[in-house]
This record gives C-alpha cells, structure tokens and sequence, in this order.
C-alpha cells in the first residue's frame, strides 16, 4: 500500500498530461457565458437579481419575518463573464497547492454545495474541525464560517485557499499558477476586458476573489415547494407538511425564531450546545472568532434551505438524519453539554417534548425546502486543462508546469 | 442553580444602585412656577407621523369583501380558514374547538360571536402547540377564549396591520399575545392571564399600540422588544412578577428597542412569584418589578400609577439583568435618555424579593425605591424628582416637555401597503425568477429558448399562461414541462406578457 502510494502521484501527473493535452485543445476556445445565469436579468452587462420575493417588504429591511417577507440585503451585479469566469475557478484544482482540491471538493453541486461528510478535508487528507457549510443563498449572507469569523465572500474564501489543511496555496503561488495558464489570462481579460489591455497585464487576486464570488452569489434557491406555499398557492404542501410547517414556526418547537423565514436564518450565532462528535475537544466556536467569551460554543445559524441534501448536520457533523438533529432541540436544555462547560444556552433552546410523530412532520416540512432548479453546470473542461476532482476527494497529483503538460 | 442565577442576577442589577446612591443626599424640594409652557413632544415616530393630525385614532380596519363564513360548534375553523378569500369575515360561534388555526392569507377576520355571555373557546387541552397562527397582513382575532395550548394563544409572524382585541387569554403558554415582526397593528381590550413569560409580546415591531387590555397572574405583563414606535397606554397591569417591560434582548436580527411610551396604565401589585422557564430572560426579574426598562433607548414614562409593587417602581438597566444570555457585541446595551413624566407611585418597594433586599441590606435599606438606574444615565430627564425615593438618577435632568399627549397612537394612519415597491413588475419577477430555471433567451436550456417561444406565441400572452398552467408534451427532444399551476391566472399571464417582450 506504502508502496503504491509512491507511485500514485506520478500516475496522476501521467494521467493529468494525457487528459491535459486533449483538455487544452479544446479549452482553447472558451468563451466566457455572456448571459446572466437563471434568476438574474442582464441590465447592461450586470446581472440582477429578480424574485418574487422582491415584491415584499421586511421590516427594518432585515430580511425575517414570515411568509411573504422580502430579502435581506444581497450581493448582486457582477458580469455574466465575471460569473462564469468564477464558475471555472471554482472547480479548477489549479487554485489548489498541489492540484488536488478544488472548491467543488468541500462544496459538490450534487451534494447541496456540502460534501456530505461531518468534517471536510483538504489537501492534507485529515478531516478538519468543522463541516463545510452549504453554499446555496450565500448571497445573502451578511457573516461566514460557521463562526462568523468573515464578514465577505472574498474574505471568506482566503480562509480555504491559504489554510495548509484546505487548499494551502498562498497568494504568490495562486498568481503564480493562474498567470502561467494563457487559458485564465485569455478569461480574466473576457471578465475585465479594460484591466487587461494591455499585453502585459497580470491577473489580479481582487479579480480572483471577485469572480469566485460573483459565482458563489448566482447560487440561488427560492422556488422550493414551500416557496409556492409562501406565494399563495396552498396546494403546494401536502397536510403533513403543513403539519410541520406548523411545528416549525409554533413557539413551541420554536424553529422559525432562529431558522427565520425567507431564508430560514436569522444569521445571528446561537449557543444551542450541541455535542462534537466522541473524542473531539469542545469547539467554542464563536467565542475565539469575536473575542465575545459569553458566546463560547456559538455558531452561525445556518440556513435551512436544501438542508435535505447537507447530512450529516451540526458544525461538525454529530447527526446523521434530519430526523436525529431535530430531535436534540427537545432533548432538552444543555443536555449534551460536556462536563464543566458553563455555556450561556439560547433561551429558546428549552424542553418543548415534540411527540415523535411532530419530529416527523418536521423532518416532512424540512424537505419541502428542497430546489436546485438554479444548479450551475458544471465545466466539461477547465482552463487549466486538468481534470475536475470534486466527486474524487482529495486525490492526490500535481499542478502541471505553466499549466502545460510537462511533456511538451 | 436557576435560583443562584437570579440572584446573582439581581446582585448586579443593584450593585451599581448601591454605589451611586452613596454618592448624595436629596437636595431640598424646589417649589416653582412655570411661567412657560414647555416644549413639545418630539421623536423620530412623531416626525414620521407629521402631517397626519386630526385623523381618526386608531382607524385600522381589516378590509372586507362581503364573503361571510359561519362556524360552529363541531365543525373546524381551520376547514373555514382554508375556504376563505381574502376579505372574508370568519364567525365562530360559542363552542369548543380544539385546533391550531393558521391564517396565510391576507384581510381575514376571525371574529368570536359572543352569545348571554358564552364565547367559542379555542382549548389546547396541554396538547396542542398554538391556537392561532397568522402571517397574512391586514388580519383581525377577536373575541375568542383561548385556553391550555403549550405555546402562544395568538402570534403573528410578520403580518403587518393587524388587530388583536376583545379575546380572552387564559393559562396558556409562553406568550398570550405575540405579534413578532410585524408593522402596525394594534392589541386592545384582551384579558390575558396566567401565561409563563409575557402575557402581552409585542417582539420585533414597529408602529404597534398596546391599550386597554387587562393582564394579570403571568411573569411578565406586557413586553415590547427590540421594536421600535409603540404605545402602551391604559392598560390594567396587576399581580404579574413584572408589569410593563421594555427590552432589547440580544442576539435578534433586529438589535434596535426605541420611542417606546409607557402612559397612564395602572401598574399594581407586581408582586407574583416568578415562574418563568429556566433560561428565559423574565426568569431574571424580580418578583416585584413594576416598570422594567433593559437597554431601550427614548422610553417616555408618563402618567402611570405605579404601587404596590413590592421590590421597584421603575428599574431602568443594561444587559447585567440578563445574566443567563450571551452578550451581542452588535447591541447597545444602556436604557439611552429615559423619560420620566408625572407618574403617582406609592408603596414600592415594601417588601423586596429576596435578591432585591440582599442588595439593599448593604445598603443599610430595607426598602426598595420608586426608581433606580443600575447604569447611572447622564442624559436621562425627571420632572419632579423629589417626589420619589430614586437611586441612581443623579445626573438626570429636568425634561423639557411634561406630556407626550400631541401622541394619540403610533398607529398608521394608512395602512402598510402589501407591496414593497409601487412599480414592480411581478412578471418580470416570475419570468427571471422562476420560468429562466429553464428558459434562457437565445439558447436552450432545460426547455427551449424564449426567442422560441416568442416565434410561436407572438401576440398570445393567454397561450402561454394557459400552457404553462398545463402543459402537454410537444416535443421529443426535450424533457416534459412540469405544471406552473401553483402561479395564479394573473401571475402566468404577467410573466407571459413579459416573456414575449424580453430582448436578451
């Protein structure tokens, strides 16, 4: 096995330059999408965001409330090339150190842009401490990480690009990787066409930032069922959905107060006390991020949109099912609390004893929130003319030279 | 160690009483004249409300249609719920219902007949969840007996304009009355007792008035939260562990609590003992407390009888109250310029909850004052300060109004219109929003390309929409059109409109 493993990398480099060259043939001619992806009008060369949920107000602008409430504030506006640009990096393992991971590994369109595993891994092969969060609506995300460290999505992605677990490039290295490939200097003038009149101008990290959000943004999911029950079509949910739904929001499952509706979050961080899986060290998660000790074990309260297809759940994956994570809401205050932790629980966090038959109707209601209608293609080719690793985790292999097979 | 909580709770909420009311002895009364009339009233709700004097207070009405729809006893709400269109009037006659009755529609009225005294009761029998649930806007509950369901009697969720009035609210729960982000409403006439936390909740709102309800025997009478413009004014508020309540509660997504006028209730006898969830924040007040304001900026105390109440008449304090909640670095913690009118307050203070008295021990009392402020406010303001035994307040100065009365309601004199935006065009929302899922201009993408569409339907919006609705399959080589039957008539039809007229 030891053995093999010695050998594997220089299949990989093997195999990279074999598919490489008939990759880079074809790559040649990409032509950046110069439309807006679904979900956005283009208005004048900037996509904008259109749904129906802009026909509602929110109080305070805030962005909760019920039903027919409008959105939060959101990012929104960048070019169709700018989007697609990112949509190419985001599944390009050339953004990784050692040609490996991809963003689309920790975030697979068909696994809810989650990974489907407790804690996600890197480059380094160990499973990291936290779970990758999804990345549907993120749009409207006002903090990221599951500790709110970050307060933008270009802030956000130099955490994954630069950790030596995740992607463990740095700064140089990526400008580097992205500069020597003609492919992405040909694209990045398609998405900045007035930075890069000149012959000689460089890819630029904000640039690379910019178009990774630009995609991350376009990832939107508002036409659930559920949606058509919020717009006014009462058929939508079967009675047990409604049952659950019903559960959902009563005040006593007390669901909706965190999990708020449009987007099911109120992006707030909450001290639940959910349990880290056996043998890992207590998390205190938002404490050490904001310097806020009271929040010692707090997290993000993530949305719950597509949360059907992001199992196993919590910040680190302790539940398997839907079904086993509603149930700790009534298992009840702190009681999966370590030993000597004195955390300051959320109020709402209380015993609201949910029959087994509610916790169903959650788990019902739950899916009904369930629509990748706008899931982005994935590129059949990538600039860097290698191949996309996002559904083979953390394969091992190397970045081409200059992007170019190593044989020429 | 809930116990030990609230009364290191109260330990802090007085320590820093203790420290400010060293600090001087009451200077002598000063009798004096008024030769002038002071300044008027003024706050950003009345700014907003300029310009509107003179209409009818409270004119808030639940628009309806004509469409009359007759419950009784045996038969379902919910069921009547569900039949109705918006601007039905929904009557329920006297009766036993044991349901939970949502209402996501807008301009429903649900109205208790009331026949020799007998209501409908709504009985949750300790079983069921909520008795009623609304999210429309424009929605009235009225008249109806609620009684034993394990969370709200009535709770809105982002309705705006509502009317809640005229209900009995009897042992229930966590909250009788709980409009929650909602803007304009009104909650009046109810008689809410026996409820575990606030019995009266108004939480992430603006423009609400609270008046003329009765509210007894809970932890916490009536509570405005982290809302901003509201009335509480006339109330009867007697026997609950603390009257009348005005809070940010960190870590909500709205961090804002203001303008908020407490105005001749009757705030007596709040001596009930605490019998709060662990973990809540009322389970932090002492029994006692008459007014209660924690980090609610420009609140306007202002002819109120306030007796009786056994540990404080008012208590103005920061986040030290909430000792059991995560701090929120995004919310201000100080109760920011209070206002304390004409209030008649006697017998505060006479026999303090025993984390209340510990406190004043030390302080060599054994009563507790008409008013403290744990923070020590400098822009706080007091008329007639020598008429109160008061901790804290020394660098309160004189307010330059004595009435809020130019205030009739902090009601809308419109009602919030139901649309965010006056000229949005719903088709072009839908078209971009849900048909482009499939749709694109120029190419195909699940379904085949606008441009397409545009050749075969021309000047036939109806055609489309009528599709749409239900679609048969026209072509091998695409995938078949799932039904957009759950989209209106008038909403196909609008993004059919628009889907003929896009240009890219």
């Amino acid at each position: 096995m030891k053995q093999f493993s010695l050998y594997l990398p220089w299949l990989l480099v093997l195999a990279a330059c074999t598919y490489g060259r008939w990759a880079l043939a074809g790559a040649s001619d990409i032509v950046l999408n110069e439309n807006c992806p679904p979900g956005f009008q283009n208005s004048d060369g900037h996509c904008k965001l259109r749904n129906l949920y802009q026909m509602y107000p929110s109080l305070e602008n805030a962005g909760v409330g019920g039903l027919k409430t409008g959105l939060p504030a959101y990012r929104d506006g960048f070019s169709p090339q700018q989007i697609d640009l990112g949509r190419y990096l985001f599944f390009d393992p050339a953004l990784s150190a050692d040609g490996t991971v991809s963003c689309a590994s920790c975030h697979q369109p068909d696994r809810g842009f989650a990974d489907g595993r407790g804690r996600s891994v890197g480059v380094s092969g160990e499973a990291m401490r936290r779970s990758a969060p999804s990345l549907w609506n993120v749009a409207f995300g006002q903090r990221f990480f599951w500790d709110a460290r970050a307060g933008s999505l270009e802030e956000q992605m130099q955490g994954p690009l630069y950790d030596e677990h995740e992607m463990a490039t740095n700064p140089e290295q990526l400008l580097r990787s992205l500069n020597d490939i003609p492919m992405y200097r040909e694209l990045f003038r398609q998405a900045w066409p007035r930075d890069f009149e000149s012959a000689d101008a460089q890819i630029r990290l904000d640039q690379i930032y910019s178009a990774l959000t630009a995609f991350q943004a376009s990832l939107i999911s508002l036409n659930s069922r559920y949606d058509q029950y919020a717009h006014g079509y009462a058929d939508a949910l079967t009675e047990p959905e409604k049952e659950g739904m019903n559960v959902f929001r009563s005040f006593v499952a007390r669901c909706a107060e965190c999990h708020t509706p449009p987007l099911f979050t109120n992006q707030q961080i909450a001290v639940i006390g959910t349990p880290d899986p056996e043998g890992m060290p207590f998390d205190p998660g938002a404490s050490e991020s904001l310097g806020e000790p009271t929040l010692r074990g707090g997290f993000k309260v993530p949305s719950l949109r597509n949360i059907a297809l992001t199992a196993p759940y919590m910040h680190s994956g302790r539940f398997e099912t839907l079904r086993e994570a509603a149930a700790f809401y009534t298992g009840g205050r702190g009681h999966a609390v370590p030993a000597g932790e004195e955390l300051k629980i959320h109020w709402h966090i209380w015993e609201p004893n949910l029959s087994d038959e509610e916790l169903d109707r959650l788990v019902d209601f739950l899916q009904t929130l369930t629509d990748e209608s706008f899931k982005p293609a994935e590129p059949l080719e990538l600039p860097s003319g290698m191949r996309p690793v996002h559904n083979t985790i953390a394969l091992e292999g190397v970045i081409p030279e200059n992007g170019v097979p190593s044989d020429e | 160690m809930n116990k030990i909580s609230i009364i290191t709770g109260a330990v802090i909420l007085l320590a820093g009483g203790y420290y400010l009311g060293k600090s001087g002895q009451q200077p002598a009364t000063v009798i004096k004249v008024d030769s002038q009339p002071k300044a008027a009233f003024t706050s950003t709700g009345v700014e907003e409300m300029a310009g509107v004097q003179g209409a009818t207070v409270r004119s808030l009405v639940t628009p309806t249609s004509g469409e009359l729809i007759v419950v009784k006893d045996g038969e379902s709400i919910q069921d009547a719920v569900v039949a109705a269109s918006p601007g039905a009037v929904i009557k329920v006659m006297p009766g036993t219902y044991k349901e939970t009755v949502y209402i996501d529609k807008d301009n429903i009225t649900l109205s208790g007949v009331i026949e020799q005294g007998k209501y409908p009761i709504l009985e949750g029998e300790g079983l069921r969840n909520d008795a009623v649930l609304y999210s429309g806007n424009g929605v009235t509950v009225e008249n109806l007996y609620i009684t034993h369901y394990k969370g709200n009697g009535i709770m809105g969720q982002a309705g705006n304009n509502f009317i809640i009035r005229n209900n009995f609210i009897v042992d229930t729960g966590v909250y009788g009355i709980f409009p929650q982000l909602g803007k304009n409403g009104i909650v009046s006439h109810n008689i809410v007792s026996g409820i575990e936390d606030a019995a009266i909740y108004v939480g992430m709102s603006d423009h609400v008035d609270v008046v003329f309800n009765q509210v007894f025997d809970s932890v916490a009478g009536i509570e405005i939260e982290n809302s901003r413009h509201s009335l509480v004014e006339s109330n009867f508020v007697y026997n609950n562990t603390g009257g009348i309540l005005a809070f940010v509660t960190p870590g909500l997504p709205i961090k804002t609590c203001g303008d908020v006028l407490i105005r001749n209730n009757f705030i007596v006898d709040n001596n009930h003992e605490n019998f709060a969830i662990p973990g809540s924040l009322v389970s932090n007040i002492p029994a006692g407390t008459g007014v209660l304001v924690m980090a609610c900026d420009d609140v306007v105390v202002e002819g109120n009888i306030i007796t009786g109440n056994n540990s404080v008449g008012i208590t103005l304090t920061d986040f030290s109250l909430a000792g059991n909640a995560a701090n929120d670095p995004d919310s201000e913690p100080n109760p920011n310029r209070p206002r304390i009118l004409n209030n008649i307050m006697q017998d505060n203070g006479n026999d303090p909850a025993p984390a209340v008295r510990a406190v004043l021990a030390a302080m060599l009392e054994t009563t507790g004052p008409d008013i403290v402020d744990t923070v020590g406010m400098d822009d706080g303001c007091i008329l007639n300060p020598e008429r109160y035994r008061t901790i804290g307040l020394d660098k309160y100065t004189e307010c330059e109004f004595s009435t809020t009365a130019n205030v009739a309601s902090y009601t809308l004199p419109e009602p919030v219109p139901a649309r965010s935006m006056e000229d949005v065009d719903k088709g072009k929302l839908v078209y971009y929003g849900v048909c482009a899922g499939c749709h694109a201009y120029g190419s195909r993408m699940v379904g085949p390309p606008t441009q397409i569409i545009q050749a075969l339907y021309m000047d036939n919006p109806e055609g489309i929409a009528e599709y749409a609705a239900n679609p048969v399959k026209k072509r091998e080589d695409y995938p078949d059109m799932p039904p957009q039957s759950h989209l209106d008539d008038e909403t196909r039809m609008a993004a059919a409109r628009y889907m003929l007229k896009v240009t890219n």
